[in-house]
Order: structure tokens, then sequence, then C-alpha cells
């Protein structure tokens, strides 16, 4: 911009100076960003493997290390490119013996998709942990179903045994209203969060519904196996 | 518009004004989106007002620097090119620091773009001034956007989640106010605020004897 205004009068910008500052900057800008994004790619897919590693690590209990496994119509392989399924972690303890699995869950909080990552140990048929991966809840109150331990408890030793011919659950997993969880298989919900608290209920229910029944011929392979 | 002999000196005033006297939230009301959406929380509050200074500086210089050659027509639309650019960064950085932070901030960071603060100060002020003099103003600027967050986030914390920088304040038997960390708490602490600020200025102009000023209007 011209600092005399007698000068921007007199004088009309040419279109040619416009495209040219346009595009000088955007090119500028261009630049920059992609400067900035293969500085900080490393950087952000590490914290991502990271979260994710955490995650598996914290959802199933005694877990020191895990392979990421793909569950397919007819197997259960090792990920590998072109295969595609349905991705489970298989834990393992101190030993390397085989102590649970991490299974990624999804469903539609009140403001997104609530993605999470929940552990199922077969010893007890029941689910160990979840830790909420992606979230977009109201801040401060969808958000605590991380933060509001009593809710997190809800998933220290849920029941998710199948049904007599390992068909679904024998019990869904189901919200019921803060404070009236009776059965283990119930979860309490936060007050003025339900939607989201319904969500992990749901997420972890559709899920395992699915996968439990599906994964149950595979579990022995994977308790004779090294990771 | 413009001026002919421009002040290029450095004073006081360059940066405190947009800390006191044209405080981009209390006095201006600029840029509300963030400031209602994010403060529900002291860190939230303190993330969003660092990562608005930063693109507020960054464009300030660029916008300073170039000031001579944009042709006034598309001065806008360079202004936010300009912008959108540094907000860009500001969002593959907070991924790259911490994804928490990044998910508790979520669509907020996209929308600095939008924030009318940021365009305000390069067109009315780095537009005309030196880098030097737009970079101590921003600095100010920012500062000011980022302690009026914190106004907001404090209280909204203290009182919607009983906790102050996520440390509980309160025992058990405290009973959160929903109500302050959802949209309407923002409305009614802003609201608070500004009834303070706005007390305390009539108070002063009061006690300076002037009160042509302040019920003559």
């Amino acid at each position: 911009m011209s600092d005399n205004p007698q000068v921007d009068r007199a004088h009309k910008t040419t279109s040619t100076a416009m495209i040219l500052t346009l595009g000088l900057v955007t090119a500028l800008s261009g630049f920059l960003v992609v400067f900035v994004y293969q500085a900080t790619k490393p950087v952000i897919a590490e914290n991502k493997r990271l979260a994710i590693e955490q995650a598996v690590l914290q959802v199933i209990p005694g877990a020191e290390s895990f392979t990421p496994m793909l569950l397919t119509e007819d197997a259960l392989v090792p990920v590998a490119p072109g295969i595609e399924g349905t991705r489970v972690y298989a834990g393992y303890d101190g030993e390397n013996s085989f102590i649970g699995l991490a299974a990624e869950g999804a469903a539609q909080g009140y403001a997104d998709i609530i993605q999470l990552i929940y552990g199922y140990k077969p010893a007890c048929e029941c689910v160990t942990g979840i830790k909420v991966i992606k979230l977009a809840e109201t801040p401060g109150l969808g958000d605590k179903i991380i933060t509001d331990k009593n809710f997190v408890a809800n998933f220290d030793a849920l029941d998710v045994r199948l049904n007599s011919d390992a068909t679904a659950l024998a019990n869904a997993v189901v919200l019921v209203k803060k404070g009236s969880k009776t059965n283990p298989w119930e979860v309490d919900a936060i007050t003025g969060a339900t939607i989201s608290s319904n969500a992990v209920a749901k997420a972890i229910n559709a899920s395992a519904q699915q996968l439990l029944p599906q994964i149950q011929p595979y579990l022995e392979e994977l308790e004779g196996a090294q990771p | 518009m413009s001026l002919l002999k421009q002040d290029d000196r450095i004073t006081a005033e360059t940066f405190l004004e947009g800390i006191w006297r044209d405080n981009p939230v209390f006095v201006m009301l600029l840029g509300m989106c963030p400031v209602l959406a994010v403060t529900n929380s002291a860190v939230n509050a303190l993330a969003m007002g660092v990562a608005t200074t930063f693109v507020l500086l960054a464009s300030s210089v660029l916008v300073s620097l170039f000031r001579k050659l944009i042709p006034k027509e598309v001065r806008i639309a360079t202004y936010i090119v300009i912008i959108a650019t540094f907000v860009t960064i500001v969002d593959y950085v907070i991924q790259a620091i911490s994804l928490d932070l990044y998910n508790a901030l979520g669509a907020f960071i996209q929308l600095i773009v939008a924030n009318c603060m940021i365009l305000g100060r390069a067109e009315s002020f780095a537009s005309r001034n030196t880098p030097m003099k737009s970079v101590v103003n921003g600095l100010g600027m920012g500062l000011g956007f980022t302690l009026a967050l914190l106004c907001l986030g404090v209280v909204r914390e203290i009182l919607g989640n009983g906790s102050l920088f996520g440390l509980p304040l309160f025992g058990d038997g405290f009973q959160p106010w929903i109500v302050m960390v959802l949209p309407p708490g923002g409305f009614i602490v802003l609201g608070g605020w500004l009834l303070f600020f706005e007390w305390l200025k009539v108070r002063k102009q009061e006690l300076s004897g002037d009160e042509e000023a302040v019920h003559g209007s």
C-alpha cells in the first residue's frame, strides 16, 4: 500500500501486479507449509504410534510388548501390506507369553465419532481397560469419559462372556444410570455426559459382539506363539 | 487511511495498548469465537492464547515487510493467505508437541484463521508500521488476548470443574457448576468480566472528577 493518497489515485494497480503479488505470497506460503509439514511429519507419526502403543500396553494390564495382527475372514495373521482385516493387538507379558488382546472400537458420540482401544483377557473373559484415542466431545464435560475415575473403573473387569454356542456375548454391554450398576456387564453412566458414556458402551459392545466370537478359534494358537 | 508522515518511534504505549487500553477481548470485543469456545479450562485458554499470539506475530512481520508491495485491491486476500499459512504451521507444531493438547483444542486451532483480531491488526497496524513496531504491538495484543482468555478460563475451570490447571481445589463435596464449562458459561463469565472492567473505568473517571465524561454522553 502506498503511503501517499495522491499517488494512489493517479496510479491504478494493474492486474499483472495483483496476480504477481498473490502468486508470490501463495508460493511463499506453500513453501513454508511444506517445509514445516516435512519437519514435523516424523515427530507427529511417532507421537501417534506412541499414543497407540501406550494405549495398548495400558489396556492389557501386565503386558510389556505387543504385536499388531489382522483378523481376516479365515485367519489371524501379522500385519502385512495388502491384507485387509480387523486390526487387533496381541499383548505379551515379560516372559513372552500371550496374556490378552487389544482391539479398536468406535461409536458416534455427542460431537463426533469416539475412537477407543480396549483390552480383553481370555482368562477372565472380560474387558480389562479402555483408552480413548480420538474424541471431539465438549471439553470439560464429554471428555470426562477419559478423566472420570469412577467411569473408567467400569472397564477394569467388564464382563464380556460369550453365550453357550459362542456366537455373541452372553450379555450385551449396556449403559445404566449412575450408581445403579449391579451386574459386571453394565456400565455406570457419567451424570451430565450420558451420550458420551453411552457411546463408549456402544463402541465396546459393537466391537466385542463381532470380534470375540470370531477370534476365539485363534486364541490357543496365540498362546503357543512367540511375538 | 494513510498518514503522510509516519511516527516510527516505538513507545511503551505501542506495547501496552493491547494489554489494557485496547485489549482485544475486553475493550475491542474481537475474536469472540475462541474466547467463548476454548476457555473452559485454564490450560486450553493458555494454549489458545499462545497459538494465537504466534500467528499474530508471524503474520504481522510478513504483512509489515511487504506493506509497500501489496496492492490495496488484493490486500485482504494477501493477509488471509499469510495468516492461514501460519495457522497451518501452528496446527502441525501443536500435533508434534502434544496430541492430547491437539485433541483438547480441536477445530479451534484451524479457526484462528477467522480470528478478526489478527486480520484487524494486519489491516490497521502492521500494514502501516515498521516490522519492529508491528512485532512490539503484536506481542502486546497477543499478551492481552492470552491474559483475557486466562481470566475466563480460570474462573470457568474453578467453578465448572473445581480445579485449576487440572489440580483439584476442593474436596469431593464440591458440586461443579456444569453450566460454566458449557457455552452459556462462557457468555456469563465474559459478561461478568466486561461489567467489572466497565465499573473500573467509570470509577476511575469519577475519581478524577470528570463527571461530564461519565454521565454527559
